[in-house]
């Protein structure tokens, strides 16, 4: 019954989704910090999507294939005081872009809403179809 | 009679079947708006009904247990009039889903597909008033 792979779908969207306001919400809570676990500056994640079959021929799901650290160079502040600080005085903070994650998690929710709209019409059209003859 | 009956409610349900399939087609593209590389797809409603309305036993689906069986039926067959969407405004991943399409032909096609239930629902009552004579 193909209407009700529509839950699939969508469900799987709201899970990466999800995943990926988790990756933003890491990011921006570690917007500062000098130090991870690894002993290096914290880097920015990103997770990366994959459109995977569900159900049907025709459906098309997310999956979260992996989560990548971002390359790009850490941010170096000049603060001789500070204990994590090079012999020149520059500390290396995380590559972690606030605008461009703000924008993220924006996106992020946007989708998530759309997906949850699609789930809430099928779940009507489904319920339209159990009361056909009545 | 019973071939009757099921003449008259053919053409809803197959439209049914088809807008149900649509229906799917549209939430894989919702779904996968932010996935990189992924091409936006649609049928060629008019065509597949017109193809699968022209086919012997069409509406009535019969299961296929060996390679050797022909296909009856269902919505099988349609596989052929998906498309990909014409890209409107192209993005640096390469995905093609424009969300404003996709929303409004998803809004779109959720009311035909309940127009068809509606009118199956008259069909029948229809069925129903002739059969017991109105009482």
């Amino acid at each position: 019954m193909s209407m009700f792979d529509v839950f699939n779908i969508a469900g799987s969207a709201l899970n990466a989704q999800s995943q990926r306001l988790n990756t933003t919400a890491s990011n921006l809570a570690n917007a500062d910090s000098v130090v991870g676990e690894d002993g290096e500056p914290y880097r920015a994640k990103q997770v990366v999507f994959e459109a995977v079959p569900v159900g049907s021929a025709q459906g098309r799901g997310v999956r979260v294939t992996q989560v990548v650290e971002s390359a790009a160079p850490m941010r170096l502040v000049y603060d001789p005081a500070n204990p994590a600080a090079n012999g020149e005085g520059y500390v290396e903070m995380p590559n972690v872009s606030v605008v461009e994650e703000m924008v993220n998690m924006i996106s992020a929710s946007r989708s998530y809403q759309n997906n949850v709209e699609v789930m809430n019409t099928a779940k009507t059209l489904l319920q339209r179809t159990l009361t056909i003859g009545q | 009679m019973k071939a009757r009956l099921d003449e008259a409610l053919q053409f809803n349900q197959t439209a049914l079947n088809l807008q149900a399939r649509r229906q799917e087609m549209l939430a894989s593209n919702i779904a996968n708006a932010d996935t990189p590389n992924y091409k936006a797809r649609d049928i060629d409603f008019r065509s597949a009904l017109a193809a699968q309305l022209g086919r012997p036993g069409a509406g009535l689906a019969m299961v296929q247990t060996s390679a050797g069986h022909l296909p009856t039926g269902g919505a099988q067959g349609f596989e052929s009039y998906i498309g990909y969407r014409q890209e409107l405004q192209s993005s640096a991943d390469g995905n093609t889903v424009n969300m404003d399409v996709e929303r409004a032909a998803f809004a779109e096609n959720a009311l035909h597909y309940e127009a068809s239930l509606t009118f199956i629902n008259g069909l029948l009552s229809g069925m129903r008033t002739a059969i017991t004579g109105g009482q």
